[in-house]
């Protein structure tokens, strides 16, 4: 029914393009490039199937949403490209084994690749997508979407990989144990699959899924590409659509990565010029940018958005790209007020990245340097 | 002894003739369509200008942007047979799938997908389907296909079944050559695979082009070793480039700024290489081209080679020189390119240009100086202006920082660039017409490895990055660099992000200076 809504709109190929750019920048660093996960998005549309989006406010209160993603390294799906249908069968499963029929899918996570996968499963399986997200940026992991957050119980959900294996987790203790199972399981099926959660009531993702994702991340990609087409300042054009603040503009000059139990964690040091010349910038990065400080002091802490871009053509660095000599402009982007909860920060605040000695501030309340000297983010 | 090296470009042929680290002769030839011809002259010229032995000279090196123009151009491209090893993998994206069409067009658009390939961690996706690959065989020989490209997933990881696919391929067409992905890049299917087909499709074009090379030289009475430069500024000997021409891609600007570093001496500046049609600006970092943080286009197909971060604009020698309506005057990005040496004013010609500019304004000594008296003041004020802002916002968004670096301008439309760019000092080398040949000229040898490392059994990244330079060490040895010259350039390992396991990607290069030419590491 709802594949009839009056509300729908479609999206095509230039739809797309924009959201490329607009889902790389919402990756705050990680996430992975979404380059991939376009191809096959066009790929899908160039098969004459049709992408339509549903408004958030237009879900009726009783339809089955699932949301959808990948799950692995995004360097793996670079190379070992998904085979193409392994979304449309985690849906699938799903349904079988649960006995219902989805109504609209939704996305877990709007940063990076992720924002392509729910819209090629969602054609495939003649689906709208609903135009949310479960974190308005990206994470690392699963329960850090403002799904599970705010109550929902992801299991059961179905993982599938290119090879055709199903893996249904039928009951997980808590999302943290979720997310471990699946990370585990992941390993075995080649380092990246997709996974299908438990159906979420439209009633609650009205209420606590971030808005208008889809919406917004093809507006700002539309938005930086203009600027490039004409000459402007991408930075700029990308800091007025997000009531961003342009915080640093240098060049990197170390980065440093090791791995902490699966995870890239690291630190990227900037020396400014421009206006900031003299100034040091750090940003530790777990995967993602997650706190960005200066001179020693912290200024941006997670779940606020920490974006390293080009500082020419105003795209997004991942923090697998970057690298000693390029110049940067670090903006600082304010996160949804979903995430600023204080059940919100337990899981995507400093403390759910063992950054428990820092603490949220506000990027709006933060635009000053705090007050006395804040310990420095590395231990 | 002597070295000699040469530039061909896609207008001008420019040949020096080196004694370790001196320049003695530059000399400037046009490209002939046959290649062979300006090698020649521009040998010769500079041959002559130097008044050396011939017999003297031992190593000529050469640079080419020959393959990255067929590309562009979109010719001299042979349809290729494209295989994937790696279903059911990557099904939903085939082979040159994100190329523009009619380059696809050009390369035949055959691609086959055959099970295959191997996950991150070594094993198999699935056991290389070989019945497939025969009748992908019978369909090349009824193609009459000549060449094939086999990739393989992780293939960086393991090459084994892409060679396996190699030989099954050549035993059933003997007459196909093959290239293999491994060989070309690195991680990242679809940038590895698009670059093994574009070299599979300019392998009958490099092999001609390396035998005009050969030839000319012959010719000349050269019989002494020649290397071909590739994209980091380092060598290849001519054989390997007619199997892998595609790493000759980026060689152009490389070479350019390289020459310049070494004819200034400076290790950090921005280099501008103004041609005839438009000018490429590059940073010097330490001596090398800075690289390019993202992923490098090529006639439209993305690659994931390293290539020097340059930024183009349309302004060359060849400039058209115009006015507009609002009493304006604009310089290119239209451009007489080669034939200004017949359109231009100073040249008897009936187009004004920017180099005519340059003359009457006294800069340059050109032509025939009398033929622009006759421009009127205002225009070539206007003009003058022009070119210098075009040129500082280029030197601008190359720019690392605002300490006042040099601006060191190369390129035989380097008349066009003033003495000061704003803050900036422009130094202008002696022979700064002929840098890419002297870039060509210094190139050094390098041995590359890329790879996904496990860090188990005890194994510590720091082993694995000793292991991985000893590996690049030796293959730079096996290309003929000199072992105590060696050093490392790149050394960067990234843990695989979202995985547990301690996975971590390792890629080292190192470069060191060709065997027997040690004096030039002097430095």
């Amino acid at each position: 029914m709802l594949s009839r809504h009056a509300n729908l709109y479609s999206i095509g190929e230039e739809e797309i393009e924009a959201l490329e750019v607009g889902a790389a920048i919402l990756g705050t660093g990680g996430g992975g490039n979404p380059y991939i996960g376009k191809l096959r998005a066009l790929q899908v549309l160039r098969e004459g199937r049709k992408m339509r989006i549903l408004p958030l406010q237009a879900l009726p209160d009783d339809a089955k949403v699932v949301a959808v993603g990948g799950i692995g390294a995004p360097l793996i799906s670079h190379e070992r490209i998904k085979e193409g249908r392994e979304g449309l069968r985690c849906i699938r499963a799903l349904e079988e084994r649960l006995d219902f029929k989805i109504d609209a899918i939704a996305c877990e996570e709007i940063g990076g690749q992720n924002a392509m996968e729910p819209l090629i499963v969602a054609a495939l399986a003649d689906l709208p997508v609903v135009d949310c997200d479960g974190m308005g940026r990206a994470f690392p992991e699963m329960q850090m979407t403002t799904y599970s957050i705010y109550g929902h119980r992801s299991t059961p959900s179905a993982m599938c990989d290119l090879h055709g294996n199903v893996v249904i987790f039928d009951h997980a203790a808590s999302e943290l144990w979720h997310e471990r199972l699946a990370r585990a399981c992941v390993i075995a099926q080649g380092g990246a699959s997709s996974l299908a959660s438990a159906p979420m009531p439209g009633v609650f993702v009205k209420r606590f899924a971030i808005p208008d994702s889809y919406s917004r991340a093809i507006s700002l990609g539309r938005t930086v590409r203009e600027a490039q087409r004409n000459n402007a300042d991408a930075v700029e054009a990308i800091c007025r659509f997000e009531q961003g603040q342009l915080v640093f503009a240098g060049k990197i000059s170390d980065v440093r990565r090791e791995l902490k139990g699966g995870f890239v964690a690291g630190e990227a040091r900037i020396e400014g010029f421009d206006n900031h010349e003299g100034d040091i910038a750090s940003i530790i990065i777990q995967n993602e940018n997650l706190v960005f400080s200066r001179n020693g002091r912290t200024e941006v802490i997670v779940p606020d958005l920490i974006v390293i871009l080009d500082i020419d053509t105003g795209e997004a660095i991942t923090t697998e790209l970057l690298r000693y000599g390029q110049r940067v402009s670090v903006l600082a982007l304010p996160c949804h007020p979903l995430l600023r909860t204080p059940e919100a920060l337990a899981v995507v605040g400093p403390a759910g990245f063992g950054l428990g000695h820092l603490n949220y501030l506000p990027l709006d309340d933060a635009d000053v340097p705090a007050a006395g000297p804040m310990e420095d983010a590395k231990q | 002894m002597y070295r000699l090296g040469i530039d061909v470009g896609g207008t001008n042929t420019d040949a020096v003739v080196m004694h370790e680290r001196e320049v003695l002769s530059g000399f400037k030839a046009a490209t002939t369509q046959d290649v062979t011809g300006g090698v020649v002259d521009a040998l010769e010229g500079a041959i002559a200008k130097a008044g050396i032995d011939r017999k003297q000279i031992d190593k000529v090196m050469i640079g080419t942007t020959h393959f990255t123009n067929a590309v562009i151009e979109r010719k001299h491209i042979n349809p290729v047979a494209a295989i994937r090893l790696g279903l059911p993998a990557t099904a939903c994206l085939p082979p040159m799938v994100d190329w523009p069409a009619d380059l696809r067009e050009a390369a035949g658009d055959s691609g086959y997908l055959v099970r295959g390939g191997y996950e991150f961690d070594g094993r198999e996706i699935a056991p290389l389907d070989e019945e497939e690959l025969d009748r992908i065989c019978d369909d090349i020989n009824t193609r009459k296909t000549k060449v094939a490209s086999v990739s393989s997933v992780f293939s960086p990881i393991n090459q084994d079944m892409e060679r396996v696919a190699r030989d099954h391929i050549r035993k059933r067409c003997p007459d196909v050559s093959v290239v293999l992905s491994s060989d070309i890049g690195r991680i990242g299917l679809l940038e590895r695979e698009s670059a093994a087909i574009m070299n599979a499709s300019l392998l009958s074009l490099s092999e001609r082009t390396v035998d005009a090379f050969a030839g000319a030289l012959a010719s000349a009475g050269l019989n002494c070793d020649f290397y071909i430069t590739q994209n980091d500024g380092t060598l290849m000997n001519a054989d390997t480039v007619k199997h892998f021409p595609v790493l000759t891609f980026a060689s152009g600007p490389t070479n350019s700024m390289r020459g310049a570093a070494f004819l200034t001496g400076e290790r950090d500046g921005i280099v501008v290489d103004i041609g005839g049609t438009t000018t490429d600006v590059g940073a010097l970092q330490q001596g090398f081209p800075r690289q390019a943080a993202t992923e490098v286009d090529i006639g439209g197909v993305r690659t994931n080679f390293r290539m020097p971060d340059v930024f183009s604009v349309g302004l060359g020698g060849g400039s058209l020189v115009r006015r507009d309506d609002a009493g304006g005057v604009t310089v290119g990005p239209r451009s007489v390119g080669f034939r200004i040496t017949s359109e231009a004013l100073v040249f008897g010609g009936e187009t004004l240009t920017a180099t005519d500019i340059a003359v009457a304004r006294g800069e340059a000594d050109i032509g025939d100086a009398a033929r622009v008296a006759g421009v009127d003041t205002d225009t070539v004020e206007k003009a003058r202006m022009a070119i210098t802002q075009l040129l500082q916002r280029a030197v601008e968004r190359s720019r690392i920082s605002p300490d006042p670096i040099p601006v060191i301008a190369v390129g035989g439309g380097s008349i066009l660039m003033p003495d000061r760019l704003a803050d900036l000092d422009v130094v202008r080398p002696e022979n700064f017409a002929v840098a890419n040949a002297v870039g060509a000229a210094i190139a050094q040898i390098s041995g590359e490895v890329d790879r996904i490392y496990s860090l188990e059994n005890g194994l510590t990244r720091e082993e694995c990055l000793k292991q991985a330079e000893e590996e690049a060490t030796e293959k730079a040895v096996a290309s003929g660099a000199s072992p105590s010259t060696i050093e490392t350039i790149e050394r960067e390992d990234v843990p695989l992000a979202y995985l547990p396991g301690n996975a971590t990607r390792i890629h080292v290069k190192v470069v060191g200076e060709m065997e027997g030419a040690h004096a030039v590491a002097a430095r």
